[in-house]
């Protein structure tokens, strides 16, 4: 079904039998060579490899726009080649409800410039045939209800984004969601958090696609000093009520914590606040993509 | 006579259970009968006074012709009853964090909404705190002025919340919730102000009943109504700047929950946000027209014909509303704020220009660009700046219940200026844009029609604000001179 591209490398993938037409070989490209529409692989069969591979998916989380456009592209670049697995994308919202104040502070830098979504997914267009790992993008719901939820994942198709998180939709809402998302190739990854109940918890990781996103702490989005060891007793929860990947996210800051939560069991680690953070408050955006890529490297070598 | 400490024990944490309660309708243990209504499936009691007239008395509850818009109602109350939604409107759209704790809230607020302990310490504190009930004033002078030249013309009423303690109708609400608060064993209560008057309110609550208070309000709002910050202060209440208004107060102090659901409760101050707060706000300010429905009767044998309310987000106009509903003779008007005109970009007209979105974890009327982000709205009633509105207000404007109208800043100035001259009462500019909403509806009404305004607030505190601009006109026209 998915053919992907990497590093010149040319290998099909054919679950259930079905067997691709036979393509004749082309020379190599280097990869940032336009290719019309490069697939990688989506969030699911990413967490499949690796798991294959016993390691642990890192998932860094940026916000669109901050400090600018162009270098949130070079940005996405950055991660992706230091051996990010999905990179998550936020939407700038002008009332983030879930996010703490140093990923406010890059929605409201990032809206103060003018950004939006057309030119999110303009830019996305041109950067993700340039990627080897899937992107997922993070919106509130109201962006996302005033395209017209159709238009809004069918724009998500056409961009090749593979997932989408929502922070402020509960289950009950997510229905059609699931419905245009699943139409169009998207995997909605839903949340669960230490204050949801266990049959609830339940039936979230059976309808989350892609992997379960498991929050680490009863709060908003930022940095914290440690992890909180409930993550050990809720991970063990999780995997005991499905087979799909869990990662955990918001806090996680530092190498030691990513260590520490992959030692716990989880699938993935995402770190969000303490990217934007280094990205959005250096003294240039240069600075910052050096920044990040060093920030990168040494959280990566704690899961090695 | 019962006056047990209201810190009882009983409280529904780590299981949603729903309490099995013998309603205690004894006149003899309480000393008056309450009355009772069978509301959404439970029995749902509330105190007003010792002459609660019995609605079936007055023939109102059980109409032989259900009409459609009474269908509609009845539809919204199943919607509610069953996922938190007035129709399409409302609902709970937060992160998944704060599912649970709002649904033991809801079990929490039911429990209490038929508890006859909480509902008898409740009427105490709103009669010898909070002051209830508020007059239903006749407002001589000003029917006067809206007669036309044969001396016809309607007969306006004040229903008088500005004569509350705090001098809005916000304490209705902050008091009952910031019990229900310490019932649930919550220590320190959190808020959000725009005009500053829920602040207030909820600052006096909580050094009454002994719990530490943080309000955050807006850093511009804090300038423009500066003597509630210092009222606020002096009860000692922690007030938190938050850069911006009101909506940036609001969704600060619920990031600041989401840190601590165990120890701090959020205190909505109006009908928005996710379900059950729009429900318990306006089950709490439903005493203003439960007030005023047996204050009509006592005074002209009949119903209000007009009810006239400022809608901000809605506390207000639901309070005096909903009593009504169901009372299809009964024309129920909410003016919001057109600030600088209603086209101009600049106003707080959320149910005229705004569109239906989420936001602040609700499905509600909006005022929203097109990339779905959420405009700032504008009004010289701060306490009506918000780019929301109250999801049954939503609803109720859907299915052509309500009328919604929209009323400048100049004209609430001048209303305030008006109801000063005219009445020697002070107005707070909220309120003053539904007085002012009098100038258009008084001409097209019969005579002798009952038109009851909400004074929701006094105006103490914009007297400055009106002062000034009164001083700019003086002097434009003298420069025109």
């Amino acid at each position: 079904m998915a053919a992907t591209l990497k590093a010149g490398f040319f290998f099909q993938t054919k679950p259930g039998g079905h067997s691709l037409p036979r393509i004749k070989p082309f020379r190599f490209k280097p990869p940032m060579a336009t290719l019309a529409t490069v697939p990688t692989v989506g969030l699911s069969e990413t967490f499949s490899k690796l798991k294959r591979q016993g390691k642990v998916a890192f998932i860094p989380y940026i916000t669109a726009g901050d400090p600018d456009l162009s270098t949130t592209a070079q940005a996405l670049k950055v991660l992706d080649s230091c051996g990010s697995d999905i990179i998550e994308l936020g939407v700038p919202y002008s009332d983030p409800l879930a996010d703490g104040p140093v990923i406010q502070a890059a929605a409201t830098r990032s809206l103060a410039k003018g950004i939006n979504f057309d030119k999110i997914i303009a830019m996305l267009k041109d950067v993700i045939p340039q990627l080897s790992c899937p992107i997922a993008l993070f919106s509130y719901y109201n962006p996302i209800l005033k395209r017209g939820i159709e238009t809004f994942m069918t724009t998500l198709k056409d961009a090749g984004i593979h997932g989408l998180v929502v922070p402020d939709v509960p289950l009950e809402e997510t229905e059609i969601l699931r419905k245009e998302a699943v139409n169009n190739n998207v995997e909605l990854v839903l949340l669960t958090t230490p204050t949801t109940p266990i049959p609830r918890m339940k039936a979230i990781v059976e309808a989350s696609e892609g992997f379960v996103y498991l929050v680490s702490s009863v709060g908003v989005t930022g940095a914290r000093t440690s992890v909180s060891d409930k993550v050990q007793s809720l991970l063990h929860e999780i995997k005991e009520a499905t087979s799909k990947p869990v990662a955990v996210g918001f806090g996680i800051s530092k190498p030691e914590h990513v260590k520490q939560v992959a030692e716990w069991g989880a699938d993935g680690v995402i770190v969000g606040s303490a990217m934007v953070k280094v990205l959005g408050e250096a003294k240039s955006p240069e600075e910052g993509l050096k920044e990040l890529e060093n920030f990168t490297k040494s959280l990566k070598i704690a899961l090695l | 006579m019962a006056g047990n400490n209201l810190q009882s024990t009983i409280s529904v944490h780590g299981r949603t259970l729903y309490p099995t309660c013998k309603l205690l309708n004894s006149s003899k243990m309480l000393g008056f009968s309450l009355q009772s209504r069978t509301d959404r499936g439970l029995i749902v009691c509330s105190a007003v006074g010792h002459n609660t007239l019995n609605s079936d008395e007055l023939g109102l509850r059980n109409p032989t012709r259900t009409s459609e818009i009474l269908e509609l109602i009845d539809q919204g109350e199943k919607t509610l009853a069953n996922s938190g939604k007035f129709g399409r409107f409302g609902g709970i759209f937060v992160p998944e964090t704060l599912i649970t704790c709002l649904k033991k809230l809801e079990v929490e607020f039911n429990w209490v909404l038929h508890d006859p302990q909480f509902q008898e310490e409740l009427s105490i504190a709103l009669k010898d705190y909070v002051g209830r009930e508020t007059p239903l004033y006749f407002a001589e002078r000003l029917t006067n002025y809206y007669r036309n030249k044969n001396g016809e013309g309607p007969e306006i009423y004040l229903k008088r919340e500005d004569l509350t303690h705090g001098g809005a109708h916000k304490i209705n609400n902050a008091m009952a919730q910031a019990m229900l608060a310490k019932r649930m064993g919550r220590k320190s209560i959190v808020a959000a102000t725009g005009a500053g008057q829920h602040g207030v309110a909820t600052a006096a609550a909580c050094a009454k009943l002994g719990l530490d208070c943080t309000i955050f309000m807006g850093s511009i709002d804090m300038q423009r109504q500066s003597s509630n910050v210092l009222l606020m202060e002096h009860t000692g209440a922690q007030v938190k700047s938050v850069a911006g208004t009101f909506k940036d107060a609001t969704s600060e102090a619920i990031r600041s929950c989401v840190g601590n659901l165990q120890g701090s409760y959020y205190l909505a101050g109006t009908a928005v946000g996710p379900h059950p707060c729009p429900s318990m706000v306006r089950e709490f300010q439903t005493v203003i027209g439960k007030e005023t429905r047996k204050q009509a009767m006592e005074k002209w044998s009949g119903k209000p014909d007009v009810l006239v309310a400022c809608v901000g987000s809605g506390s207000n106009a639901l309070g005096l509303f909903h009593e009504f509903i169901r009372d299809e003779d009964v024309r129920l008007i909410g003016v919001e704020a057109a600030g600088y005109g209603i086209d101009s970009g600049k106003h707080s007209a959320t149910l005229a220009k705004g569109e239906v979105g989420v936001y602040h974890g609700a499905m509600s009327y909006l005022l929203q660009d097109d990339e779905g982000q959420i405009i700032g709205p504008h009004s010289i009633g701060v306490g009506l700046e918000y780019p929301g509105v109250s999801p049954e207000l939503s609803f109720l404007k859907d299915i052509g219940r309500a009328e919604f109208y929209s009323i400048t800043d100049e004209e609430a100035l001048e209303a305030y200026t008006r109801l000063c001259r005219l009445e020697g009462i002070f107005p707070a500019l909220e309120a003053a844009h539904a007085l002012a909403y009098l100038e258009k509806l008084c001409p097209t009404l019969a005579s002798g029609t009952k038109v009851v305004v909400n004074c929701s607030g006094r105006g103490d505190k914009d007297a400055g604000t009106v002062f000034k601009y009164q001083h700019k006109m003086e002097g434009e026209q003298e420069q025109s001179e």
